[in-house]
């Protein structure tokens, strides 16, 4: 019995390849097992080879693994492009509808199973996954009933007959692959775990739940790969709590109804990816001189431009911290699990009212659309802070001809935030420079006042930021610190025991809070390695740059992937050991 | 009951003596008196350009954003508390070219804030360049040769883009223009309205003179039906644009607000941000 495995479905684009996928991985994770899938699509409906590959162990796991157990291939393409991941002695199950054949020296065990002609017999040949997913089973030692739940859950509202037709597409692909495999000794027969009811979903679930528990109620936004999960999610969920999305006509729209939303008195969000991003660089600025709270999530893929769509980067880091022209107070965070997209987003609407600023909640296609098992979210730690805010408070009476001074400084640069309809709190906001009250200025001496205002107030977020840096010190003195951000965390845990068996001690940091930059704790972490290898899905090392900026570090090597695929951890092993 | 005095401040407007703007600020607090709101419970969100700094210039919530956005800045204020009144204005370089996108699908999305446009057909603040509104052969900074560009006719653009309270104005008649803002915050819907609003400093053409001479009343009008969206664009092509008054009408349509499911009467700003451990437990269960 084994105790993990690496599955991989793949066909055509529009083929139902992902709900394969889907429904495989669902069961898996009600069974109690650890999932991590990462799907490998095209920025296109129909046809193009498409992939979903699924790892299943008996532990928590967050990274795509080096190599394949077994590939479900609906097309010979599938196994063209696929073949050379699967371990050796490794299975294919193919529809024999393709007449399968099995590359040139490959030792794989091929299977030619009537996907389709099963399901048509059965009365549709869309059920031809389900097929598969039966002869799965049976390679895995498990029985058609262990699906039925999902099925159920997926096919229940098309009524009892879909159901069990479906389940009987499972039950004949299990007994075909039975009976096919009777005798071959061929098995990869799951060690079994306790049932354990965990959550199983995408980093973009968890920041739109995370939003939704965070008192986020209104999203205006605009449709992008790879951050529409979080709009079409909150869209379903928030009427239930009277907010709503607004599907705007552009990024500057959602960012800059967000802003007035903001000002309003509701938390409001934007999601978007670096194209979206880029339009709403005026608008973030807009936030920052006019001191109105403002989160927006940057889901990275590849760029520039259109770039790469449906692929991993983290190529948007420098865009995020330094976009916008002029300077203005902004927080730059960087969740690294799919717990942590939870936890930060609902921190990241109490950090942009405590210090009235927009806040960036940086996140990666594969941190985003990976999906995943996740351990039970704490509804203890939901806490809803609003900083220098009270919509309920009584304020003295105004002079006559004077406005509410929204913008003067009581020593922490952060003021007294009013919003409209409160009595006694009438004042202008501007996005030119302005005084107290938020009348336009263009004084010397109110610039600096107003800019050192602005400016000084985010002294205080090292002392309340949750964990800026994720570290794993193992070792007091290590020969290798690893730097990462976002989702490269399961990647290079990974990588380290791989290392250390090859005699190496390595430490390990991932940067949580990206702006401002939590300089002296990555200098201390830097201090206790001979090395520091800083691991990024860019080209030019971004956060090596951004390390050597706030810290002098000189000496950093960078491990760096920019062809729109996450990092494996094999590759990142062997990259790491080349630098010794 | 506030006076118009109400929404006054001592900002001192910086536009110059003989702006069309004066009298559409005066038209904006007028209406509001009139319309009985008090100055804590509006908000007059504005874009970038001469008219833009009229937000500063009302005593009540002001936003004065960026450049074409006090659109989608102002539906967002309404979204979030819809119990106030809120006010969307700018000029035609604001609306019509850096904003037009946010024009357009706020008349079609039709949440309730009544957009006032102060159309001068250049742009005054960057000192005198051709703008969308400016017509054929209009000689300025950016047109030395004259403008080879069409004029957009906004009116009959909003009328085919789905608006339900479509208007036009002349800032010399303070009444016609006061009736009409207040006709537009009493309108549930997004209402439109445009207001020429000669600048005396960079349009030699489109004078005072000028409008007087080419505008025609649709009061003038015998039997003009605004609730007639065929008619109201045949007196809008028949005239060129230049008619003033309400063109169209319709008050079938119910504004946004009231299309969303779940909204509720109250604020959103006034709603609670928490989520009962219940709810939790159920959102999270939906991914198990």
């Amino acid at each position: 019995m084994i105790t993990h495995l690496s599955w991989k479905v793949g066909g055509q684009q529009g083929e139902g390849i992902e709900s394969t996928g889907e429904i495989f991985s669902s069961a898996l994770n009600r069974l109690g097992y650890y999932l991590y899938g990462y799907r490998h699509f095209s920025s296109r409906i129909k046809g193009g080879h498409t992939n979903n590959k699924i790892r299943v162990s008996t532990n928590p796991l967050n990274a795509i693994s080096d190599d394949l157990d077994i590939l479900v291939a609906f097309d010979q393409e599938t196994i063209d492009v696929n073949a050379p991941e699967l371990i050796s002695g490794g299975v294919i199950l193919a529809d024999s509808k393709c007449k399968p054949s099995k590359p040139e020296h490959s030792d794989a065990h091929l299977f030619s199973i009537p996907f389709t002609e099963i399901a048509n017999s059965l009365g549709t040949s869309l059920m031809k996954n389900m097929v598969a997913i039966g002869a799965s089973s049976a390679l895995l030692g498990l029985k058609p009933e262990n699906f039925e739940g999902v099925v159920k859950q997926i096919f229940g509202r098309k009524g009892d007959a879909v159901v069990q037709k479906n389940m009987d597409a499972v039950r004949e692909g299990a007994a075909y692959f039975e009976k096919e495999a009777a005798g071959t000794g061929i098995s990869f027969k799951l060690a079994p775990v306790e049932p354990e009811k965990r959550m199983f979903m995408i980093g973009n679930d968890a920041i739109a739940l995370g939003a939704l528990a965070g008192g986020a109620r209104f999203m205006p936004a605009y449709p992008i790969t790879p951050a529409s999960e979080i709009m079409e999610y909150l869209i379903k969920k928030l009427p239930d709590y009277g907010g709503t999305v607004i599907q705007t006509e552009d990024e500057i729209a959602a960012c800059t109804m967000a802003i007035g939303a903001n000002y309003a008195g509701v938390r409001s969000l934007t999601a978007s990816a670096g194209p979206g991003l880029s339009l709403m660089m005026e608008s973030i600025g807009l936030s920052g001189i006019t001191e109105t709270p403002l989160v927006i999530v940057d889901t990275q893929r590849g760029g520039p431009s259109t770039g790469l769509p449906t692929k991993q980067e983290q190529s948007d880091l420098m865009a995020m911290i330094y976009g916008s022209h002029g300077e203005i107070p902004k927080i730059v965070m960087a969740p690294s699990t799919v717990e942590e997209a939870f936890y930060d987003t609902i921190e990241a609407f109490n950090l942009a009212e405590e210090y009235q600023c927009p806040v960036i909640v940086l996140s990666d296609l594969a941190l985003s659309l990976g999906k995943q098992t996740v351990e039970p979210l704490d509804y203890d730690r939901i806490e809803i802070r609003r900083g220098k805010f009270d919509p309920g408070r009584e304020l003295p009476e105004l002079e006559k001809n004077e406005y509410f001074k929204r913008y003067a400084d009581p020593g922490d640069g952060i003021s007294e935030r009013v919003i409209p309809g409160m009595k006694n709190a009438i004042h202008h906001v501007t996005g030119v420079e302005h005084n107290e009250q938020g009348k336009p200025s263009e004084s010397p001496e109110n610039r600096r006042y107003q800019m050192n205002k602005r400016m000084k107030k985010l002294k205080t977020v090292h002392e309340t930021f949750p964990e800026p840096v994720y570290a794993d010190t193992r070792h007091e003195k290590a020969d290798l610190l690893i730097i990462g951000f976002n989702s490269t965390r399961g990647t290079i845990q990974e990588a380290i025991p791989r290392l250390e068996k090859d005699g190496l001690k390595v430490n390990h940091a991932h940067v949580r809070l990206m702006h401002p930059f939590p300089a002296e704790e990555v200098r201390k972490l830097m201090a206790q390695a001979d090395k520091v290898a800083v691991v990024e899905n860019n080209a030019t090392g971004q956060l090596a740059r951004l390390i050597r900026m706030e810290t002098g570090a000189g000496n950093l090597e960078t491990v760096l992937k920019y062809d729109g695929n996450p990092f494996l951890p094999g590759e990142l092993h062997h990259a790491c050991k080349e630098l010794f | 009951m506030a006076t118009f005095k109400d929404f006054r401040n001592n900002v001192k407007p910086n536009w110059c003596p003989g702006c069309g703007d004066f009298s559409v600020q005066a038209a904006i607090q007028r209406a509001a008196a009139n319309a009985d709101l008090t100055p804590e419970n509006m908000a007059v969100v504005s874009g970038i350009g001469c008219s833009g700094r009229i937000s500063g210039y009302i005593k009540s919530y002001g936003f004065h954003g960026i450049h074409g956005r006090s659109l989608p800045i102002a539906q967002g204020v309404k979204m979030a508390n819809r119990e106030l009144t809120v006010i969307a204005s700018g000029g035609d370089g604001d609306g019509f070219a850096i904003g037009m996108g946010h024009t357009i699908h706020a008349i079609r999305r039709n949440i309730d804030v009544t957009y006032i446009v102060m159309d001068n057909q250049i742009y005054g603040l960057t000192k005198g360049q051709t703008s969308p509104r400016s017509d054929m052969g209009f000689k300025t900074k950016s047109t030395p040769g004259g403008s080879i560009e069409s004029a957009l006719n906004v009116m009959e653009m909003a009328l085919s883009a789905g608006g339900t309270f479509i208007a036009q104005s002349f800032s010399t008649d303070l009444k016609e223009l006061t009736s009409l803002i207040e006709q537009g915050i009493a309108h549930k819907g997004f209402s439109l309205i445009n207001v020429f609003s000669p600048c005396v400093t960079f349009n030699k053409v489109n004078t005072y003179d000028w409008f007087k001479e080419n505008l025609t009343k649709l009061s003038d009008i015998e039997d003009y039906d605004p609730s007639d969206r065929g008619a109201a664009m045949n007196v809008l092509m028949k005239h060129n644009g230049l008619v003033t008054g309400l063109i169209y009408r319709n008050t079938s349509q119910p504004p946004y607000e009231e299309l969303v499911e779940g909204f509720r009467d109250e604020g959103l700003a006034h709603q609670s941000l928490t989520l009962g451990k219940e709810q939790f437990d159920k959102l999270t269960a939906e991914f198990m």
